[in-house]
């Protein structure tokens, strides 16, 4: 789970842009940069070295 | 992102991970230059709600804490950032993640010396505090270590030879206030604050730097096991003070404030009404 209070001030560290929430995924998704960003033990680790690159279709 | 590439970021977020476990061995060399750096905010009468603390170790989001200021905590190192004490990020000071306007604090307690583009780095930092806003850091600055470099930089030229970085390059004084100005900082200010430690043996002061994450990060160090003699011959040229060795941290207390309309400036050059020649009186 992700605190409530860091989702209104992250953003994408590449982009500067916003970013959305998958609650399912535990990811934070940054379309402009076509990363996803891993929250571990509710940690969200915001380095675009560890993010997964989304494939074209969801990027869309 | 500057091309500048002197520090390994890689290594220094490994000897962040490996020193998590064991901070709290060097946790009062930490607090004591945490609580010379947050003793400023004594000498403003702002309030401050919302504060990023960078690279705090378990030390810093305690105190601001304790002054009812709410903490998010930045830090490389996933373990690092579990043990700080505030709303914990992995991140990069490199690559802030922080929306514009986020904080009115940020606190740098030894943290932004393994950073390559500090000046980038404070950009970044001044874009995440609201106007008005404060900046506050700590960075070991020239003359920091300079025994045990000296030692370190004669043994190696004896027994290799040849010498490589093995302490890292720290900034100059005069250059951080600059620096700060530079990064769009009004009422720049950089004064030096010094920590003496005297320690048993030599190798304790090593230890205490790895068990803080700072072991060498240099990107143009020896990646080789250095050669057994090197250290043993160092640590005998380590300067000794009635039988202990002395070891200096020069500390660069940087403050800084995001610019804001009500903060005093000076005039437009010209505008004096009054000759500095009449003020200083001489005839």
């Amino acid at each position: 789970m992700l605190d409530p209070r860091l989702l209104e001030i992250l953003v994408c560290p590449v982009t500067k842009g916003p970013l959305e929430y998958d609650r399912e995924a535990g990811e934070l998704v940054s379309r402009k940069a076509g990363l996803a960003y891993p929250i571990r033990d509710g940690i969200p680790i915001m380095l675009p070295d560890e993010a997964r690159v989304l494939d074209e279709r969801t990027t869309s | 992102m500057s091309d500048m590439h002197v520090f390994d970021r890689h290594a220094v977020r490994l000897h962040r991970d490996r020193a998590a476990a064991l901070v709290a061995g060097v946790e009062p060399i930490l607090s004591d230059a945490a609580s010379r750096l947050l003793d400023r905010l004594d000498d403003t009468t702002h309030r401050f709600s919302q504060a990023l603390d960078l690279g705090g170790r378990g030390v810093v989001a305690p105190m601001l804490r304790a002054r009812g200021i709410g903490v998010v905590s930045l830090d490389l190192s996933p373990r690092m950032a579990a043990i700080s004490g505030g709303l914990a990020v992995v991140g990069d000071e490199e690559r802030l993640p922080f929306a514009p306007g986020s904080f009115d604090l940020v606190v740098a307690n030894l943290s932004l010396h393994w950073v390559n583009d500090l000046p980038g780095a404070l950009i970044q930092l001044r874009l995440a505090l609201r106007p008005d806003g404060l900046l506050l850091a700590s960075l070991p600055a020239l003359g920091t270590l300079g025994g045990l470099r000296q030692a370190l930089t004669e043994a190696e030229a004896q027994v290799a030879g040849g010498a490589s970085p093995r302490v890292s390059p720290f900034p100059d004084l005069r250059d951080c206030a600059a620096l700060l100005q530079r990064a769009g900082f009004a009422l720049p200010v950089a004064d030096l604050d010094e920590v003496r430690l005297l320690y048993a043996d030599p190798l304790g002061l090593l230890r205490d730097l790895r068990h803080a994450g700072e072991a060498n990060a240099v990107a143009a160090r020896h990646r080789t096991i250095p050669p057994r003699a090197l250290f043993a011959a160092a640590m005998a040229q380590m300067p000794q003070q009635d039988g202990r060795v002395p070891a200096v941290l020069r500390l660069a207390m940087l403050t800084g404030w995001a610019p804001a309309e009500t903060q005093p400036k000076p005039l437009p050059r010209g505008s004096g009404q009054v000759s500095l020649a009449d003020a200083l009186g001489p005839r």
